[in-house]
């Protein structure tokens, strides 16, 4: 936990920045660079600085890891999905051109739908991973 | 000139790094050699590897790392052994990439035989089969669908085997606390 008044202030100006910008990155990776990965590394990254500023136990208040675990898996479980929807609309294996009727509007549904699994998905995992080794620590320290 | 800039604080930062005792100090230049990597893509008109180089290598990773060294020592265990043999297989293999360069295409050559396969097809396609500005989101999401669902599965399964090995304690407590209520109900 860090007391100085400074990174504190400064940490809560960025902080919302940092995740609308990993939101901006993770919406607009279909026009610009960017997408689903880069927005969940930079969304944990906003998170990571949080937990150091205001210290862990506070952080686990805000991500529970119990709801972490299970983001995880929905992202996987989002992009999955996407998949089997096409083959039940009649197409392939993620073949997003029969998600809609039009298969431009079906490949930008499916493409903002996949991207948003992989966000999901590695915004927690960095956020868990962060989570295992820092906490290790502390009960080594115990 | 930038290139050469880049390429030479590249190599200078590998060098470093290698002679570092300090893992601190290595830690802390790895992120700086990613982030000269990163610049160095962009130049190549790569914005999209670029931007995953800096945050990942330059930023997530650094922090892992230096989580990491908070686990362990932070000091690098100074090694006896003489390293004649591990230079000789680096320096033959370094050579034999070099020699295999000189067969390559020159860099964005458009006869060159990856230009030639599926990529005219992107390039020309794209808009009208995808709609999506960006190429790079469309291959990766799209025609590479199947890739990146498999990336997404490794960092997920990565991530289950990490809470196995770090945080495998809490899950046995667990288990432990639950098996001893049991028992006690029982009797």
């Amino acid at each position: 936990v860090i007391s100085h008044v400074i990174p504190r202030v400064l940490s809560k100006i960025l902080i919302p920045l940092i995740m609308l910008f990993a939101l901006y990155v993770q919406f607009h990776g279909d026009f610009g660079p960017g997408g689903g990965f880069q927005a969940g590394v930079i969304f944990a990254a906003g998170f990571i600085l949080y937990s150091l500023i205001f210290g862990l136990p506070k952080a686990r208040m805000v991500f529970r890891p119990r709801v972490l675990q299970v983001m995880m898996a929905l992202g996987v479980f989002l992009y999955g999905s996407v998949g089997l929807a096409a083959i039940l609309k009649g197409g392939n294996f993620l073949d997003y051109s029969v998600l809609r009727h039009n298969a431009v509007h079906g490949q930008e549904l499916g493409i903002m739908l996949v991207e948003l699994g992989v966000g999901i998905t590695v915004c927690s995992v960095m956020a868990t991973l962060f989570f295992l080794f820092t906490e290790r620590r502390r009960r080594e320290d115990v | 000139v930038i290139v050469i800039c880049l390429l030479t604080l590249l190599a200078l930062t590998a060098l470093i790094i290698v002679r570092a005792r300090s893992l601190f100090a290595a830690a802390m230049l790895a992120g700086i050699y990613s982030f000269l990597g990163a610049g160095w893509m962009l130049l190549l008109d790569a914005p999209d590897v670029a931007f995953t180089e800096a945050s990942v290598g330059a930023g997530i990773s650094t922090v892992l790392f230096l989580a990491t060294l908070a686990l362990t020592t932070r000091e690098e265990k100074p090694r006896a052994r003489r390293p004649w043999l591990p230079l000789a297989a680096v320096l033959v293999t370094g050579a034999a990439l070099i020699y295999a360069t000189f067969d390559m295409p020159r860099y964005g050559d458009p006869d060159a035989p990856i230009h030639q396969h599926v990529a005219p097809h992107y390039i020309k396609h794209t808009e009208e089969e995808i709609g999506v500005p960006n190429m790079v989101t469309a291959i990766l999401a799209s025609y590479r669908g199947y890739d990146t669902w498999g990336e997404t599965t490794v960092i997920f399964t990565a991530c289950v085997g990490v809470m196995l090995l770090l945080g495998g304690h809490a899950i046995v407590e667990r288990f432990r606390r639950r098996k001893d209520r049991g028992s006690k109900e029982r009797m």
